[in-house]
């Protein structure tokens, strides 16, 4: 129960782009077109997942112990470049396939701002292993879902007559605050 | 006397002409994050305008000595040092700020304008140079973070820095996401159009 | 090959001593803040006291001591008012997890005759301009000087005493419960002589 509170708070009720603003270069780049959005949305959801218990496991058995927390920036960053980099090596290696699927949006995810977020608020909010990878799982698909929903219809607004200064990002920038409203819907559905 | 131009010129492109935010469209997420009040926006503007310059140092003077397949990482490790700094001092001498701006401080290391400069600009040129461009992106950026906050304050809680103008609740949805996405769009919207209707009295 | 390897070696030994010069001088600037940020979080912790209970002259923060709640789930801070060593009140800080987004912390003031004095908000996250109304005078005004026996703290529709924030109720309610915890937790140990 208390998972599934976790889930759907992450996913409509507190989505990491819409509500809390992580994520917002990819969600503004890389939404021209709904199926390298959704590209883009799994790669996250694969190193977020990842790099949470990675993070996760170095704040509990170094960082802690060392008596070292301030240091808790420049590892995760570190952890989460390495970590970056392994992925995308070893999936070159494994399956071709995915690599060809991801590959391309691999070295974007070190800048992406939902990853370290993610890592920082699973210690802030003390979670226990477990609750932390479903936070993760949660926060990667309300990334993908927000990205999703909004490539789709500025795929339709690339149609649509607009003044010339509203053109593009003005008018992404309107229809994202739209999106926004519409999660705010959600709101105390937990 | 030429030397000074330029500088006076590397710090004003910052600040107008490659606006981090308004024209490159850079370090999106505090920009809308942290903007719900001008003070708030004015805090992470400074901090990270102090990131901005250190980094852009630091890395100015030690390009040379850093192997280039390592560039990156080395030039992360440095960005994180200094936000590090800045989450220190913070929590020390403003503990207020600190706790508002919260999650977005150790964000400032994947911020895109910080490592953006640090790979186009501060890892080509000379340290001072490096130094007056990130001061004039941290400037330009600050300008942004000020506007955008004073606005959602403004017709969100109807007080200026804090200061109520009217005994009344505003339009709430200014504060909320909503109001930061659509603020930011009709900004950058009015920056094209001023834009456009230059470019038509000029020709 | 060898020189492929000699340049890995290369590259690693640069990263090192990046990262070691880094920590190092964190490590020192950590060191150097170390003092400013304890004293920080004292003076929050004796403002948020302040506010809550009244004409004490001792530092409540260092008589301080900790009590677990009466289900034996969690543990409070009390922090003791005193006058000339006799006690005035008693400031408890409390908290609930069940807020709309992230943890509650709350300061509240009892005397000693266990009515509730004052109430501050220390830490939220609440959605501006609903659940954040719960720092308002407003909203705080309806606990002041109540007695717990005679007031139910659980929002009107639900047959309690608390006017809930328009739009946001999980707030309330959460906040709510966080005063409840407080004062529970102090009667209990007030029943047990505790607080003398």
């Amino acid at each position: 129960m208390q998972y599934l509170i976790i889930i759907i708070s992450t996913i409509f009720i507190n989505n990491i782009v819409l509500a809390k603003f992580l994520g917002i270069c990819p969600f503004l780049g890389v939404s021209k077109n709904t199926s390298t959005a959704v590209g883009m949305g799994a790669a996250v959801v694969f190193v977020m997942t990842l790099s949470t218990i990675m993070t996760y496991l170095v704040q509990h058995y170094i960082l802690l112990p060392l008596g070292i927390a301030y240091m808790q920036t420049v590892t995760y960053i570190l952890v989460i470049a390495f970590l970056v980099q392994v992925v995308e090596i070893i999936l070159k290696k494994v399956s071709p396939d995915l690599y060809q699927a991801l590959g391309v949006y691999l070295p974007l995810i070190t800048t992406n701002c939902t990853i370290l977020g993610v890592a920082i608020l699973v210690i802030q909010n003390n979670f226990n292993l477990l609750q932390s990878v479903v936070f993760a799982i949660g926060n990667s698909v309300g990334f993908t879902l927000a990205i999703a929903l909004f490539s789709s219809i500025r795929e339709q607004l690339d149609d649509a007559d607009l003044p010339e200064y509203m053109e593009g990002i003005p008018a992404a920038l309107i229809t994202a605050s739209i999106l926004s409203m519409a999660f705010m819907g959600f709101a105390g559905l937990v | 006397m030429e030397q000074s131009i330029s500088l006076k010129d590397n710090f004003l492109k910052g600040v107008i002409k490659e606006n981090p935010v308004f024209v490159l469209l850079l370090g999106c997420c505090p920009t809308l994050g942290v903007t719900s009040s001008a003070v708030n926006g004015l805090g992470m503007g400074a901090a990270t305008a102090f990131v901005l310059v250190m980094s852009n140092l630091a890395i100015a003077l030690v390009k040379n000595v850093i192997p280039d397949k390592v560039r990156i990482p080395a030039f992360i490790v440095i960005i994180a040092a200094f936000v590090t700094v800045v989450q220190l001092l913070m929590a020390a001498y403003t503990p207020a700020l600190n706790e508002q701006l919260g999650l977005f401080i150790p964000l400032i290391v994947v911020n895109c304008i910080v490592l953006g400069r640090a790979e186009a600009f501060a890892s080509r040129n000379t340290a001072v140079a490096s130094m007056i461009d990130g001061l004039g992106m941290g400037v330009g950026f600050t300008f942004a973070l000020l506007l955008l906050g004073t606005i959602r304050e403004l017709l969100g809680s109807l007080s200026v820095f804090g200061y109520k103008l009217v005994d009344a609740d505003g339009i709430l949805i200014f504060v909320l996401a909503p109001g930061a996405f659509i603020t930011l769009g009709f900004i950058i919207a009015t920056m094209k159009w001023l834009k456009n209707r230059e470019n038509i009295k000029s020709h | 090959m060898a020189a492929a390897r000699s340049s890995f070696l290369n590259l690693l030994v640069t990263l090192t001593i990046v990262t070691l010069v880094a920590s190092l001088s964190l490590g020192y600037v950590y060191e150097w803040t170390k003092e400013p940020i304890a004293r920080a979080q004292m003076a929050k912790q004796l403002k948020a006291i302040e506010s809550v209970v009244s004409g004490y002259d001792n530092n409540p923060v260092l008589e301080s001591y900790r009590l677990p709640t009466p289900n034996g789930k969690d543990s409070l801070d009390f922090f003791p008012a005193k006058k000339k060593g006799e006690l005035i009140g008693v400031a408890v800080k409390t908290k609930s997890s069940k807020a709309y987004n992230g943890d509650i912390w709350l300061m509240v003031g009892f005397n000693v005759k266990g009515e509730i004095q004052n109430i501050f908000v220390i830490e939220h996250k609440e959605t501006p301009g609903l659940g954040s109304k719960m720092t308002t005078p407003k909203f705080l005004q309806q606990f002041m000087g109540r007695n717990l026996t005679t007031m139910k703290l659980t929002v009107k529709k639900e047959g309690g005493d608390v006017d809930a924030i328009t739009g946001a109720t999980i707030s309330t309610r959460a906040f709510s419960g966080a005063v409840q915890t407080a004062y529970e937790t102090f009667i209990n140990s007030a029943s047990h002589g505790a607080v003398n």
